[in-house]
């Protein structure tokens, strides 16, 4: 795959298609990779990685990028082209200034898991049959796909793209049994106080590191409300440990009927916070109050909690 | 610093009797920022006024805070006082501890610190105000009339008397409504027609006047003074310049099998038709769902012998845009559907008819030519059960909780008719109670009970059973305290009425509000009883609560008589409490303009200076204050709080809920 999307990048590269190019690169190990942008056919060649730890969403880059000089390309997968799409919605990319790759995606690893298994010293991966065989420096282990795939890839709710320019490999389906609410009815389920309960503990741990919001696709704005010096909020010290919390409920209430349900937020979280839980109460709840709706589906849909419709009651 | 007084109105007993007024005074009296605090007996009245005047020239007060009653009453009493002595009238907060707190508490010593609490709540928000000033905008000359019933001709015709015009948008083929279809009209039994049809001649000749029947308002955009509004004028498939009205057409239409509602479907029509002889405008439209030509293309005839050249199968809905100063809702009702009775068997038996349907068989028009017939077997009723209160005053689901207020009048009416007409006619009408308020109503039914002898029963009927060619009625006598049974041949029931369902959809589009009824509710229910809460909206008719034709008349020409106020007017006062946006932080997203319910909101390309001596090309939101009516949905929608109301800004609000929460 990565030979593929190296091959295409470079010939695109070459015929002046585009100027930039999207993608990612290793980091210091081989399962903390990282986007990067390639700017010539060397460093392309160089520093490009294509693997089953490529887990980060491209299109947030997009916002900065596609306003710069000439066009770039991205590669994007399945669920990421639901949130490219919501930002076009936005206005927040300009669509002219990207060429989009989709490229098939069966789930991507959670590095986290592959070390709950005991696993360190990671080398590198590859798929074989239904199961990942992990390299490490010492020896090979093969591991079931399910036990080393991310939470999110495991509630996969799309393996379709809703927008590209060409597609490396198969355009898959909508899978509609993907039980992504599983854990919210779970929650639901509860009584207000263990509810109250497990999210004290959860956001307890927070550190504010702020790194779900940076990673959002959803969370672009030119200036945070919490950078922000006048709306109350910003560099402010909590009073209790309860408002430090209230930066997750609040970030919530800001992405909602936005945010696609990439999961980002949680794969950054470093204290593994399930924080996509929070989007996805809200998403369940749309879809119950006004009808099936997907951010990010359709560029052109309109959003229910943004719209006016005859049929909205005034009392 | 603010200096800002405050000043806590009595309200008679109002809110001193429930409300330790003084101790509020003194409360906030020590809230930093008061430099002046009292109370007083009424704020509103003159003296009071010259109070407050007096404290702002004497204190320099920079703000002002009157806790009183809701500042839907008195806010503009208290603003136009402070402008007097020089201060932006938008420093003036009114913290509503009437109708918000002495109202709804009876303990004094809660009531006392809820005022407090809401007290400071105002001081709060006038710490963070701004003056404000307000702009004007043109008004366009003319109204629309959505509905051209009774109400909708009369306030059309009085608006278009003062010099306006006005135009009428009627969705059937005729105007005239539900006043078109009745027969005798109460108390004084004058024929319906005789007094309606005048009017839509007047209305249909009058030159200020346009009317667009067969048509509806799709769509409605911008505020008092300046709507905008898109009809689309729906294909009738006949050319209204051309038609002439002759009828011929709908005299050989070979389509002869299509119920005629205008008749309660009681007889048949064609599928070319004229609703009845007097239509305004007279001239034929096709039913596309049952005209062979447009449903087959074989047919064709009503083209053949047109003179005219006025059919036209081809033709297209047409939107067309208009702009108006006022918008009068005039929807109307409609009789609710029987069916949902079935003890009455009204979907079962043919001789259970409503009362509308009555009107169309006493009607010389009607299906009947006038005569009362039974629908069964066009035989002559000699005994009619009557039944009131069909789904009015009703707690189940299927009714309406409200009296429909015109069924005692009309069910009188029609006794009278019947008993006049063919005195051999027995005539029982059941009854809840008999509700006759009005000029000469009571005296219209005691001559029915009186003079006609009809048989006036308080109970209500239970069943209604077929027994051989009659009726069998089962009702109590609430009175006697018996049960009995009437073999009638004829049940009419007086069937509640709602609002027309085109209603709901209509208000959404004007931002009007409306009750659990569906029926518009009033900027004030006994102050401003013809003016919705939106400005420049305005209600006519049985689209605000039922009303019989002459209230409807009267409420109409009220209803004209507040449009003309704005017509008249070469420019309104803007409100100054509009949005704005903060070009810095604003994302360009839209999320405010799809919330916009009155196209505000606009985007264009802005040039930012970005680092490093570099440009940046932004997409940003800006408001036009003019359109903006400061509704603040655009606030809420903004994700990243670029979107703010001057007068209500976020800091404004929030620290409101700080000084409450304090």
């Amino acid at each position: 795959m990565q030979a593929v999307m190296e091959k295409r990048a470079l010939e695109l590269l070459a015929d002046g298609t585009v100027n930039r190019v999207l993608g990612w690169t290793a980091g210091e190990f081989i399962y903390d990779v990282t986007p990067a942008v390639f700017e010539t056919a060397e460093e392309v060649q160089n520093g490009f990685l294509y693997n089953d730890f490529c887990g980060a969403n491209l299109s947030k880059y997009l916002v900065k990028e596609s306003r710069k000089e000439g066009k770039i390309l991205v590669f994007l997968k399945p669920c990421d082209t639901y949130s490219f799409n919501q930002l076009l919605a936005e206005h927040r990319i300009i669509r002219e200034n990207v060429y989009v790759i989709g490229i098939e995606c069966y789930g991507k690893v959670d590095v986290e898991k592959l070390r709950e298994m005991g696993l360190s010293g990671i080398t590198g991966i590859r798929k074989a049959d239904g199961d990942f065989v992990v390299e490490t420096i010492y020896g090979e282990k093969t591991v079931k796909q399910a036990d080393a795939m991310a939470e999110r890839c495991l509630a996969c709710k799309s393996k379709r793209h809703v927008v590209y320019d060409e597609l490396i490999g198969e355009d898959g389906e909508v899978v509609e049994d993907c039980n992504r609410f599983d854990m919210v009815e779970k929650l639901e389920q509860m009584t207000p106080e263990e509810r109250f309960a497990f999210w004290r503990g959860e956001l307890s741990r927070c550190i504010r590191c702020n790194a779900c919001r940076n990673v959002c696709p959803a969370c672009t704005c030119e200036q945070c409300v919490f950078d922000n010096p006048n709306s109350g909020v910003a560099q402010k010290a909590a009073a209790s440990s309860f408002e430090e919390n209230m930066f997750h409920i609040i970030r919530a209430f800001h992405v909602v009927g936005r945010c696609t349900d990439c999961g980002e937020c949680s794969r950054v979280c470093p204290q593994n916070i399930p924080l996509h839980l929070l989007n996805r109460k809200f998403i369940k709840d749309i879809n119950s109050f006004y009808g099936t709706y997907q951010a990010g589906e359709d560029p052109n849909a309109k959003p229910p909690l943004g719209t006016f419709t005859t049929g909205d009651r005034e009392a | 610093m603010q200096r800002i007084g405050v000043f806590v109105c009595h309200c008679g007993t109002n809110i001193a009797g429930t409300v330790d007024v003084k101790a509020v005074a003194e409360a906030l009296g020590r809230e930093a920022g008061v430099v002046f605090s009292t109370d007083y007996q009424y704020m509103c009245s003159e003296s009071g006024q010259q109070l407050m005047r007096g404290a702002i020239r004497e204190h320099k007060l920079t703000g002002v805070v009157v806790c009183s009653c809701s500042p839907r009453m008195h806010e503009n009493t208290f603003r136009k006082a402070a402008e007097l002595e020089g201060l932006n009238p938008y420093m003036v907060e009114i913290a509503n501890i009437r109708e918000h707190v002495s109202w709804i508490h009876k303990d004094m010593k809660e009531a006392t610190e809820k005022a407090i609490i809401l007290g400071r709540a105002a001081i709060a928000k006038v710490h963070l105000n701004q003056p404000l000033q307000a702009g004007e905008s043109p008004v366009t000359k003319r109204a629309l009339v959505i509905g051209g019933g009774i109400a909708g001709i009369q306030t059309a015709l009085d608006i278009a008397e003062a010099g306006f015009e006005v135009d009428i948008v009627e969705k059937s083929p005729t105007i005239g409504g539900k006043m078109a279809q009745l027969d005798k009209t109460f108390p004084t039994l004058d024929c319906a027609a005789c007094i309606l049809t005048p009017k839509m001649v007047d209305a249909a000749q009058h030159e200020k006047i346009k009317i667009f029947s067969f048509s509806e308002v799709e769509a409605v955009q911008g505020y008092v003074g300046n709507f905008r509004a898109k009809i689309r004028r729906k294909a009738r498939f006949v050319d209204e310049d051309k038609c002439t009205g002759c009828g011929l057409c709908t005299e050989k239409c070979p389509q002869k099998k299509v119920p005629n509602e205008f008749n309660m479907g009681l007889d048949n029509r064609r599928a070319i038709y004229i609703p009845f002889a007097q239509a305004v405008p007279k001239v034929a439209t096709i039913d596309p769902n049952y005209c062979t030509m447009l449903k087959s293309g074989k047919c064709g005839l009503c083209a053949k012998i047109c003179g005219t050249g006025a059919i036209d199968y081809k033709q297209q809905d047409q939107i067309i845009e208009r702009e108006y100063g006022a918008i009068v809702a005039a929807t109307g009702f409609n009789p609710i559907d029987a069916k949902a009775y079935n003890e009455y068997g009204y979907a079962t038996y043919p001789d259970v008819v409503t009362s509308l349907e009555l009107e169309r068989l006493m009607n010389a028009a009607g299906p009947t030519n006038g005569t009362l017939l039974r629908p069964s077997d066009n035989e002559h009723p000699h005994k009619i059960v009557f039944v009131q209160c069909v789904g009015s005053r009703c707690e189940e689901e299927r009714g309406k909780q409200y009296c429909s207020k015109i069924c005692c009048m009309y069910t009188a009416k029609h006794a009278m008719l019947i008993r006049e007409k063919y005195p051999d006619t027995e005539v029982y009408v059941f009854y809840i109670d008999v509700r006759t308020p009005g000029k000469n109503f009571d005296e219209f039914y005691r001559r029915a009970v009186e003079q006609y002898g009809v048989h006036y029963i308080k109970g209500m009927v239970g069943k209604v059973t077929q027994n051989g060619k009659q009726l069998r009625v089962q009702a109590s006598d609430l009175l006697a305290g018996e049960q009995m049974h009437i073999d009638a041949d004829l049940v009419v029931l007086a069937t509640a009425i709602e609002p027309d369902k085109s209603a709901r959809s209509i208000a959404t589009m004007l931002t009007a509000s409306m009750d659990t009824n569906d029926f518009f509710t009033e900027a004030h229910p006994k102050l401003r009883p013809v003016e919705s809460p939106t400005a420049g909206i305005f209600l006519s008719g049985v689209c605000q609560g039922p009303k019989d034709i002459p209230e409807t008349v009267s409420q109409a020409s009220a209803c004209a008589a507040k449009v003309i106020g704005v017509l008249a007017k070469d420019k309104l006062t803007c409100n100054p409490c509009v949005a704005s946006s903060d070009e810095m932080l604003c994302n360009g997203c839209s999320s405010c303009e799809k919330v916009c319910p009155y196209g505000a909101i606009s985007y264009s390309d802005k040039e930012f200076r970005g680092p490093n001596r570099t440009t940046l090309i932004r997409r940003v939101a800006s408001v036009n204050p003019a359109v903006c009516q400061g509704c603040g949905a655009c606030t809420v929608a903004c994700p990243s709080g670029a979107m703010d109301l001057k007068g209500f800004t976020n800091k404004q609000i929030m620290a409101e809920v700080d000084a409450i929460c304090k």
